[in-house]
C-alpha cells in the first residue's frame, strides 16, 4: 500500500475524533464502584484506513481516539472511579504496538500526527493520575511490544505475568529502524529510571525482557504467576483506590455529543467555528463568549454539566484543532479570533477560580490545560487577531499567549462603531494552565525579566488597550486600522511562502522557552528525532525496515553515521 | 510649520489621490517636516532664499511635466508622480512571468522589495548632500540653476521612494523612510549605503563627472526597476527616468563644455601637445589628462555601485520578478534565464578572463555591461568635440579591473589599461591614473564664482542653447542678498 492511495475505511471523508462507548470497536469500559476496567480488544477489521488488519491488539489512530475518549469519560462521567485497570482482551497478548502495515503505508504527516496524538493520550493518563486521582494499573498478560509497552509505561503500576513468555519490549530499533517515539525512551529513563546501559540493551533486543529481570531493571513493578494474577490485580486496584485523593460526590456529568456541522470549508459548533481559506492556506478559529452569566455555585455548575461554557468551548476547540491537524494538512496558519463580552468570560473564569475544589470544576480546569497544550504542540503557525468585538480575556487570552504572533488593533476601524478591543487577564493566566514544560505561557513569555510578569499581574482584571498590551509585552504588534490590513496580509503571505518543515522546527523551538520536563522532552524528541528517522531511507525507503518488515527480506541500510 | 495646513493637492503635485489616502497622509504628517528640516540643513548651502528658474513636474502628461518658473527651493513642489497605469500589465520575467503585475506587495517578497526601494531611495538625498557646497563656486548662473534643478529633482526622487515605502510597506516602511533622512553622505556614524555616495564632490568638474557617471548608474538601476512586476515601483521609476535624462545631460554637456574651452584655449595659445600640462593650466583651463583621471575615478567608483559580478541577490530579485534587465521587454529570450550563461570578467589563475556564469547570478555584470556601453556613447561624443577642435587626444574608459573596491578585482591593483601591478608599483603610478592632491588643488584654484548673467568662468564654455530656450544673458538665479 503506497502512502498516496491511503483511503479511509468505510467511505469516511475525514477522521472523526468524536465517539462514545456505544460506538467503540476496540475498547470496553466497565465500571465497578471505585474501580474501572479499560479492556483493549482491537477489532482486526476495524482499521481507520483500508489496507491493513489490526492483528495482535496492534493499534492505529482510530484505536487511540477511543482510548482518549474513554479517559475523558472516566474523568467527567465517573467521579467515583479512583483506579483504572488497563488490560487486554486477547489471550497472551497485551498489545503489539502501532500497526506496522499502517505505518508503512501512512504519509509522513499522518505518522507524525498519529504519534503526537498518542503521546497526548498517554500524557492524559498521567494527568488523570496526577490531577484527578484516577490511578492506572496496567496488566501485561503477554507481549507488550513497542507502542504496547509505551502504553503500559503511562500507567502508575505495571504488573507483568510471569509465565515464561510474557515480556515487555521496545523492538523499534532492531526491527523497524525507527524509535519508540511515543514517549518510550523518555519514560524508560526519566519516569521508571531504568539505568541507561540496561535501557540500551533493552531497546536493542527485540524479544525484550521478562520475569524477574524486568522487575530488577525497573521495567515493570512486579511479576505475578497467572494463577495469582486476578487476586493480585484486585489487591492493587483496591490499594490504589484507597490512596486516591479523588473526592467526588454524586453523579458524573454526561459528555453529550457535540453539535457540529461541516459544510464546505466551514465547521460550526455552538461557540466555536472554523473557516478555511484554502487559497490563503489559513483557518480562522473563532470563539464566542458565553451569552449568560455563570451559575452562582458549584452545584449549579455541575447541573449545567457539558453545557457549562468553559467545558463546552474546550471540547469544541479540542475537536476543531484535532480536525484541522489531521484532516487539513495544507493549512499553514491557524488564526484565533473571539467575539463577545470579555467581562462575561472573566465571570466564568472567576467561577473556575473560586470553585476549584469542586471535582467537576477541577476537571474543567485540567481539560482547558490539556486543550491549550494541544494548541502549543500543533505544528501550524498560530496567530491571534485581537479586533473590536473580541473577548480575549482570561482563559481565552491564553490563546493569544500560545500564538506565535499576536496582532491587536489600536482604536476602532473607520465606520465601525464598536469599541476598541481590550485584552484582559484573570487568575487563570497565572497558574492553572501550565505548558508541557511546567511554566505558564506568561512565565515562559517573560523569561528575560520576571519582574515583567509582576507588572502584568498588577493589571489583572483591567481592560488593556492595544498600546498598553504592546507596552506590557502581551501582544507582538499594536497596529492602527491604517496599517492593519496590509501588515496582516503581508504576514500571512510571507508566512505561507516559507518551508512548512522549517516553520515546524522554528515554532516548536521558540514556543517552549525555559526548562524541560519529561512531557516536553517527549514532544521535542518526537519533533526532532522521530521526524528525521521516519524520513530516512533506512526506515521508509524501498529496502528500508518498515517496507521490508514481514517480507522475510532483510532491510538494507546506508551505514553512514550521521 | 503646521503640517495639517499642507494642502497636498496643490503643494505636492500628485497623481495618486494623496488627499484621500489616510495611510500616506498620516505617514507624511510625521515625515514631511523632517524632510524640510533635512532640506534646510543639507540642501544647497546659501541659496535657499534665492529665486531659481526651475522646472517643476505638476503632472505626468507631456504638458505638465516641465513647468518653468522662479521658485525658492524650499517651496519647490516635490511631487508624487507615477507613470500612468498600463491596463493589463504583466510580470515580464522570472518565475511569475505571465502573471498579472502586482498592485500590492506580495507578502513573500516584501523584504526583498523594501530593500530595493531603500537602496534606491538612499542614493537620492545623498547626492544633494554631496553637492551642497557647490552653489558658492558656480561658474555661471546657468550652471548654478542646473545644479539646483538636479538637486530638487533628487529631492523629488526621494519623495517618490518614500511614497512607495509609506504606501506599501507599513510600519517598517515608515521607519525606513525616516532613516533615509537620518543617514548622511560621508557621515562616520551613519553614512549613506553605497560607497560612491559617501565620496566628496569637491568641485564642478567632479559634479559634472558625477552626474555623467553616477547618475547614469541611477539610470540603469531605474531602468531595471522600471521592469519590475511590482507595478507601483515600475511606474514610479518610469517617471523618474524622464528627469534622470536631464541630470545626465547636465553631466555630459558640462564636461563637454569644459573640454571645449580647454581645446579652444590650447588652439588660441598654439599648444599642440595636450600633455603639456603646465602650459595648458597656465591658460586657466583644465588640461585633458587631468580630465581623463577624473573619468577614471568616477567611472570606477560607479562600477562598484553595481555590486559583485556574481550575485545571488540579483538572481533572487530577477527570479522573483522584482528587478529586470535593461530593456527587458525588448530582449528576445525566455526571460527566465534558468539554463542560460553570461560571460563574466574574472581573475582566474593569475589572469583576467571571461568565464561563463549562470545568467541569473550574472545579472549585475550584465547591467554593468549595458552601463559601460551607455558611457562609451558619451565618451565618443566628447572625443568628437576634441577632434573637431584639432586636438590630438582621446578619452577612454579605464579597464574594469582598475581601482575597484567591490567585486572580482577588489583585492588587486590594475592600471587604467588593465595591467595588474604590485602594491609598490601602484604607489608609484597611482597619480598617473587618478587625480592627485595637486590636481585637486589646481581645479580648486579655478573654482571662483561667476554670478553675472551671461558670464562664464574662464575654464568652461557657454552652452549652445539656454534652458527653456532663454537667451544667453538670462538671469537663471536671482541671488538674494
Ligand atoms: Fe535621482
Ligand atoms: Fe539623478
Amino acid at each position: 500500500m503506497a502512502a498516496e492511495d491511503k483511503k479511509l475505511a468505510n467511505g469516511a471523508t475525514h477522521i472523526d475524533f468524536q465517539t462514545d462507548p456505544s460506538r467503540y470497536r476496540h475498547w470496553k469500559l466497565a465500571v465497578d464502584g471505585e474501580i474501572a476496567t479499560l479492556t483493549m480488544d482491537v477489532d482486526e477489521n476495524g482499521g481507520l484506513f483500508d489496507g491493513y488488519q489490526l492483528k495482535l491488539n496492534s493499534y492505529d489512530l482510530g484505536v487511540d481516539i477511543e482510548l482518549a475518549d474513554a479517559l475523558q469519560r472516566l474523568r467527567f462521567e465517573h467521579p467515583q472511579v479512583k483506579a483504572v485497570l488497563l488490560r487486554s482482551g486477547k489471550n497472551r497478548v497485551f498489545c503489539a504496538g502501532a500497526n506496522i502495515r499502517m505505518l508503512a503505508g501512512a504519509t509522513h504527516a499522518h505518522k507524525v500526527n498519529f504519534c503526537k496524538f498518542t503521546n497526548e493520550t498517554r500524557n492524559g493518563i498521567e494527568d488523570s493520575s496526577a490531577n484527578s486521582g484516577q490511578h492506572f494499573i496496567c496488566v501485561v498478560n503477554g507481549t507488550a511490544a513497542g507502542g504496547g509497552y509505551e502504553l503500559a509505561l503511562a500507567a502508575d503500576h505495571i504488573v507483568l505475568v510471569d509465565d515464561g513468555s510474557a515480556a515487555v519490549s521496545l523492538p523499534e530499533v532492531p526491527l523497524l529502524a525507527v524509535l519508540p517515539g511515543t514517549g518510550g525512551l523518555t519514560r524508560v529513563t526519566d519516569k521508571r529510571k531504568v539505568r541507561r546501559d540496561h535501557a540500551d540493551y533493552f531497546c536493542t533486543f527485540e524479544e525484550g525482557v521478562k520475569g524477574k529481570r524486568a522487575v530488577q531493571w525497573r521495567l515493570v513493578d512486579e511479576v505475578v504467576p497467572n494463577s495469582k494474577l486476578e487476586a493480585r490485580v484486585a489487591d492493587r486496584a483496591r490499594a490504589f483506590a484507597a490512596a486516591s485523593k479523588r473526592d467526588a460526590q454524586g453523579e458524573g456529568i454526561k459528555l453529550t455529543p457535540l453539535m457540529r456541522t461541516i459544510e464546505g470549508d466551514s465547521i460550526r459548533y455552538r461557540f466555536v467555528g472554523a473557516d478555511i481559506d484554502r487559497a490563503a492556506r489559513t483557518a480562522t478559529i473563532s470563539i464566542k463568549a458565553p451569552e449568560v452569566p455563570p451559575p452562582a455555585d458549584p452545584e449549579a455548575v455541575v447541573v449545567q454539566g457539558a453545557a457549562f461554557w468553559p467545558l463546552q468551548v474546550a471540547r469544541e476547540l479540542d475537536d476543531a484543532i484535532l480536525h484541522l491537524r489531521l484532516n487539513e494538512l495544507e493549512i499553514a496558519v491557524l488564526v484565533f479570533k473571539s467575539e463577545g463580552d470579555p467581562a462575561q468570560v472573566l465571570a466564568y473564569d472567576a467561577v473556575l477560580d473560586a470553585c476549584k475544589d469542586n471535582w467537576f470544576v477541577n476537571e474543567v480546569r485540567h481539560f482547558w490545560k490539556r486543550v491549550l497544550k494541544r494548541v502549543d504542540v500543533t505544528s501550524r503557525t498560530l496567530v491571534a487577531l485581537i479586533e473590536p468585538g473580541s473577548c480575549f480575556a482570561g482563559s481565552l487570552a491564553e490563546l493569544v499567549f500560545a500564538a506565535d504572533r499576536a496582532y491587536m488593533l489600536i482604536g476602532s476601524r473607520q465606520g465601525d462603531n464598536r469599541a476598541p478591543p481590550k485584552l484582559m487577564l484573570s487568575a487563570m493566566n497565572f497558574g492553572p494552565y501550565p505548558m508541557s514544560h511546567g511554566l505558564t505561557r506568561l512565565q515562559s513569555r517573560f523569561q528575560a525579566d520576571p519582574s515583567e510578569l509582576d507588572r502584568v499581574k498588577a493589571r489583572l482584571g483591567q481592560p488593556l488597550d492595544a498600546e498598553t498590551a504592546e507596552e506590557l509585552g502581551l501582544v507582538t504588534f499594536a497596529l492602527d486600522d491604517i496599517d492593519w490590513d496590509d501588515e496582516v496580509r503581508v504576514f500571512f503571505e510571507a508566512r505561507t511562502s516559507f518551508s512548512p518543515d522549517s516553520l515546524t522546527g522554528l515554532e516548536a523551538n521558540l514556543r517552549f522557552v525555559g526548562p524541560e520536563t519529561m512531557e516536553s522532552k517527549i514532544f521535542a524528541r518526537l519533533t526532532a528525532w522521530q521526524n528525521w528517522i521516519f524520513q530516512r531511507p533506512n526506515a521508509v525507503g524501498e529496502a528500508g525496515a518498515l517496507q521490508r518488515y514481514g517480507t522475510g527480506e532483510r532491510p538494507q541500510f546506508d551505514m553512514t553515521r550521521v | 510649520m503646521n503640517i495639517m495646513n499642507v494642502d497636498y493637492t496643490t503643494k505636492i503635485p500628485n497623481n495618486v489621490n494623496l488627499t484621500e489616502d489616510r495611510q500616506v497622509l498620516k505617514a507624511l504628517e510625521g515625515w514631511h517636516p523632517g524632510y524640510l528640516d533635512w532640506w534646510n540643513d543639507m540642501g544647497p548651502e546659501g541659496f535657499q532664499e534665492s529665486l531659481v528658474y526651475l522646472r517643476t513636474a505638476v503632472s505626468v502628461d507631456p504638458k505638465g511635466w516641465a513647468k518653468f518658473d522662479y521658485v525658492r527651493m524650499p517651496e519647490y513642489r516635490w511631487g508624487v508622480l507615477l507613470a500612468p497605469q498600463e491596463e493589463g500589465r504583466l510580470v515580464n520575467f522570472g518565475q511569475h512571468m505571465g502573471e498579472k503585475a502586482w498592485q500590492e506587495v506580495p507578502g513573500e517578497y516584501r523584504a526583498m522589495l523594501r530593500r530595493l526601494v531603500v537602496i534606491q531611495g538612499d542614493t537620492e538625498p545623498a547626492s544633494v548632500e554631496q553637492q551642497r557646497h557647490l552653489g558658492k563656486t558656480a561658474p555661471s548662473l546657468y550652471d548654478m540653476r542646473n545644479l539646483f534643478q538636479v538637486n530638487v529633482e533628487e529631492g523629488r526622487h526621494l519623495w517618490a521612494m518614500v511614497y512607495l515605502l509609506q504606501k506599501y510597506f507599513g510600519r517598517d516602511g515608515r521607519e525606513e523612510a525616516d532613516d533615509l533622512l537620518r543617514r548622511r553622505s560621508g557621515d562616520a556614524d551613519s553614512p549613506r549605503m553605497l560607497g560612491a555616495f559617501n565620496e566628496a564632490t569637491p568641485d564642478w568638474l567632479s559634479f559634472f563627472m558625477f552626474t555623467f557617471f553616477t547618475d547614469r548608474d541611477g539610470k540603469m538601476q531605474l531602468e531595471s526597476l522600471a521592469q519590475s512586476g511590482f507595478d507601483p515601483l515600475s511606474r514610479t521609476c518610469r517617471f523618474m527616468l524622464t528627469e534622470e535624462a536631464h541630470h545626465m545631460f547636465v553631466g555630459e554637456t558640462g564636461v563637454g563644455r569644459i573640454l571645449r574651452r580647454t581645446c579652444e584655449a590650447m588652439r588660441e595659445a598654439g599648444i599642440d601637445d595636450p600633455h603639456e600640462v603646465e602650459r595648458v593650466r597656465a591658460l586657466g583651463v583644465i588640461d585633458l589628462p587631468t580630465m581623463q583621471k577624473k573619468v577614471n575615478l568616477h567611472y570606477s567608483l560607479s562600477l562598484d555601485l553595481f555590486g559583485s559580478e556574481v550575485s545571488t541577490n540579483a538572481a533572487n530579485f530577477y527570479n522573483a520578478g522584482l528587478k529586470g534587465r535593461f530593456q527587458e521587454t525588448r530582449l528576445r529570450d525566455d526571460h527566465r534565464l534558468t539554463g542560460d550563461t553570461y560571460p563574466v570578467l574574472k581573475w582566474v589563475d593569475g589572469a583576467i578572463k571571461l568565464v561563463d556564469e549562470p545568467a541569473l547570478t550574472a545579472l549585475n555584470m550584465r547591467l554593468r555591461d549595458d552601463y559601460t556601453n551607455d558611457c562609451n556613447k558619451g565618451i565618443e561624443r566628447w572625443n568628437k568635440i576634441v577632434k573637431a577642435l584639432g586636438v590630438d587626444f582621446e578619452f577612454a574608459l579605464p579597464h574594469t579591473a582598475f581601482h575597484r573596491q567591490i567585486g572580482e578585482f577588489k583585492n588587486m591593483h590594475a592600471t587604467a589599461g588593465g595591467e595588474i601591478v604590485s602594491d609598490a608599483q601602484w604607489k608609484k603610478v597611482r597619480d598617473d591614473f587618478l587625480p592627485s592632491t595637486e590636481d585637486g588643488d589646481f581645479i580648486a584654484s579655478l573654482m571662483t564664482p561667476v554670478s553675472e548673467p551671461g558670464e562664464f568662468a574662464s575654464w568652461i564654455a557657454p552652452p549652445k542653447v539656454g534652458i527653456d530656450n532663454k537667451p544667453g544673458d538670462f538671469e537663471y538665479v536671482k541671488i538674494s542678498e
